[in-house]
């Protein structure tokens, strides 16, 4: 190695993918549901996008994209819960990748809930 | 790019468990489900709970499994990586909690360590050398080549404090800026990886799981002190070790990071590695020294000092693997940062290994100046089976014990001198009170007369005449002179051997008599064994009015010691039995078995 610059090329390429293995207290906890119906419905490539933008972004040490099981609303799957230290759960209803693309944007980086995906934008309690 | 990591340690005590086999299963499993492209298997150093293995952590959700088994990783698959739900009966029982699961960081275990040697133990890929950029690996190296000179790096050392992690506390920076001074053609930096005490691990666990940092670390003392090459004495008991230096070495090297013009600056660099055999005198440094240079393994005096005249007559800085391990860290975050923990003296963190009467085997890693009740009591889980804590044994054959008086004492070099004991590498043995102290005293001995080179004959000679008074003590043949003889063969032994084997080798038997005199005059005078560990001492007996005389014993008993008597207890069918002195071979076996508690030991 003959540069600087080259270390920290290694780093950064490095870095997202480290931190991936971080625990504290105010990671952003991103849960997929990844039930039978949740599978079923798709939520392996809305999982997949969402782990593969966080990392592709370097925000692994802000965000977790984790995986949950069923809670219930099988015919809202596949599900996308945003639990953030301090603030209410919101919880988005058949994502996509391309809603999950959108989310990460304008929710989990730009701090907008994003209501048009959201379950009680749907109208059910 | 993968969703998910799954860690699974790769370090001596869980590959010993079958960690190897666990991460095979893995692969396979994860490959059947589909799921290769998503989840990455990676193996990594030592976490510290080496008694729960083989671990395994899953990320990002840092879910913490704990005496995996093969047969469980079909399910840890299908259940947990797939579908996300969590394997509640494997998880780690600390995590478990009424309302879920407790982060890791948040145990007992985990909770009042700091892990600055031990950071990317269990965190990274050893054998990856660009995890171990990814956490800010070899920036220390950079900005010491690019920005610093060699006094600022060694002023840098000086301010955070730091003390040599091998056990006797030199400062070094001091060491390092008397290897400066000396001018030569040729320096050299050595890296002492020759564990010996028994019950130390912490510099294996470094050199398996992170053995990139001791790497730098090396290269950053060859900037400051002026060499070019470095070696790495470590023992060939540690298989992983070595092979795991190995891959780091060539892969630093294939990258540049060892070898010339490091980062275009000019400066060269190299290490290698030198295999001892095992001796416990080659931990001695100028015995190592002596050992590298392909001459048997025995010390020579001192003065001249190695910064003076060391390896191959050179120049010379000889420093312990957790101590290289702080050095990168030191210098990213500046010495006020590592200043800022500790005590007044004894600056930063040290690991130690757990072993003995305790819950938490393994390693842990704590601000200097955390008290003896924190590491047993808390972090340690305490002693199992509801005994009391009696002492704490530290430096292992070089050190002394730690009396339960003393339970509060804040853990530093100076404290631990000042009643009698030393840090040491780090070996903490918890003993209770089932242990008997003049049988540690000579468990110790036994050691040193086996592994004392025989240079010097007060070592040779001493050691071996204290261990045949210990022998007579713990047989209960010795006299209150014989007592006397051996506390003055320590004081001769300390004054006059040539290093610190014998030196030292003394210390456990002044300390176990500074503190537990008692139970070395029970051996003498009462012919007892207080703890009831010295087989000559004991008898066992049994009961003749609890024993409802079933003959589980005598059926146990290897000696056919055991016999009926004629005699019947009020209230019992059978007569009751009892044991022939003259036979019996204290194994213990009989007392085991009665399920009546009428077997008893005195």
């Amino acid at each position: 190695m003959k540069s600087l610059a080259e270390l920290k090329a290694i780093r950064e390429k490095m870095q997202s993918q480290v931190s991936l293995r971080g625990e504290d207290h105010d990671h952003i906890r991103v849960m997929v549901g990844m039930a039978t119906c949740g599978i079923a419905s798709g939520a392996r490539p809305v999982l997949t996008t969402l782990s593969n933008l966080v990392q592709e972004r370097k925000l692994t040490d802000k965000i977790a994209v984790t995986q949950t099981g069923c809670i219930g609303l099988c015919q809202y799957e596949p599900i996308v819960e945003v639990m953030e230290p301090g603030k209410d759960k919101v919880t988005y209803i058949k994502m996509t990748p391309e809603k999950a693309e959108e989310v990460l944007e304008r929710h989990l980086i730009g701090g907008h809930v994003v209501e048009k995906y959201t379950l009680s934008s749907a109208g059910i309690k | 790019m993968y969703r998910s990591h799954v860690l699974v340690c790769g370090g001596t005590g869980c590959t010993s468990s079958g960690s190897q086999q666990i991460m095979e299963t893995l692969r396979e499993e994860i490959a059947k489900n589909g799921l290769d492209q998503e989840v990455a298997v990676i193996q990594t150093g030592c976490h510290g709970l080496c008694a729960l293995g083989p671990i395994m952590i899953i990320y990002p959700d840092a879910t913490f499994y704990s005496m995996v088994k093969n047969e469980d990783i079909p399910e840890i698959v299908s259940e947990h990586l797939l579908k996300g739900r969590v394997v509640t009966r494997l998880l780690y029982q600390e995590t478990v909690t009424d309302t879920g699961v407790k982060a890791l960081i948040d145990t007992d275990f985990y909770k009042k360590q700091h892990r600055i040697a031990l950071r990317n133990c269990g965190v990274i890929n050893p054998e990856n050398i660009e995890e171990y950029i990814g956490t800010g690996g070899y920036q220390a190296l950079g900005k010491v080549l690019t920005e610093m000179t060699p006094d600022e790096v060694i002023q840098v050392l000086l301010d955070s404090g730091l003390r040599g992690r091998g056990g006797a506390g030199f400062p070094t920076g001091l060491k390092w800026k008397f290897a400066k001074q000396n001018d030569a053609d040729q320096k050299y930096v050595c890296c002492n990886a020759d564990e010996g005490d028994p019950g130390a691990f912490m510099d294996r666990s470094v050199l398996e799981g992170d053995p990139h940092a001791v790497l730098e670390a090396m290269a950053i003392a060859g900037y400051a002190i002026g060499a070019s090459q470095g070696y790495i004495y470590v023992r060939a008991e540690y298989p992983i070790a070595v092979q795991r230096l190995k891959i780091a070495i060539q892969q630093a090297r294939d990258m540049e990071l060892l070898g010339n013009d490091i980062f275009g600056t000019g400066f060269n660099f190299d290490i290698d590695l030198r295999l001892g055999a095992g001796a416990f005198v080659c931990g001695e440094e100028t015995a190592l020294m002596t050992s590298i240079e392909g001459n048997r393994g025995e010390p020579r005096p001192r003065p001249p000092f190695p910064a003076v005249k060391g390896l191959f007559a050179k120049p010379t800085i000889l420093n312990n693997v957790e101590t290289y391990a702080n050095i990168p860290q030191i210098i990213i975050n500046g010495p006020e940062w590592f200043a800022s923990m500790g005590t007044e003296k004894s600056k930063g963190t040290k690991v130690f290994a757990l072993g003995g009467k305790i819950n938490n085997t393994g390693l842990v890693e704590v601000p200097m100046g955390t008290t003896l009740r924190e590491v047993v009591e808390e972090i340690g889980g305490g002693i199992p089976g509801g005994h009391k804590f009696k002492a704490a044994q530290t430096g292992g054959p070089s050190g002394g014990c730690i009396p339960a008086e003393h339970f509060d004492i804040p853990i530093d070099y100076d404290n631990l001198i000042s009643i009698g004991s030393m840090m040491g590498s780090g070996g903490l043995i918890v003993m209770d009170d089932t242990d008997c102290m003049v049988d540690i005293a000579k468990f110790f001995l036994e050691f040193t007369v086996e592994e004392s080179c025989g240079k010097c004959t007060p070592c040779r000679i001493g050691t071996k005449r204290m261990l045949e008074i210990l022998t007579k003590i713990t047989e209960g043949n010795a006299t209150m002179e014989d007592l006397d003889k051996l506390e003055e063969l320590c004081y001769y032994i300390k004054e006059n051997s040539l290093c610190g084997l014998g030196q030292t080798a003394p210390n456990p038997v002044l300390s176990t008599l500074r503190y537990f005199r008692d139970e070395y005059e029970a051996h003498i005078k009462e012919k007892r064994c207080p703890a009831g560990v010295c087989k000559k001492l004991l008898t066992y007996n049994i009961d003749r009015e609890k024993c409802i005389g079933c003959g589980a014993c005598a059926r146990q008993c290897p000696a056919g010691a055991i016999s009926k008597t004629d005699y019947t207890a009020p209230g019992k069918k059978l007569p009751a039995m009892a044991i022939d002195p003259n036979k019996c071979v204290k194994c213990g076996a009989c007392m085991e078995k009665c399920k009546f508690s009428a077997i008893y030991k005195k």
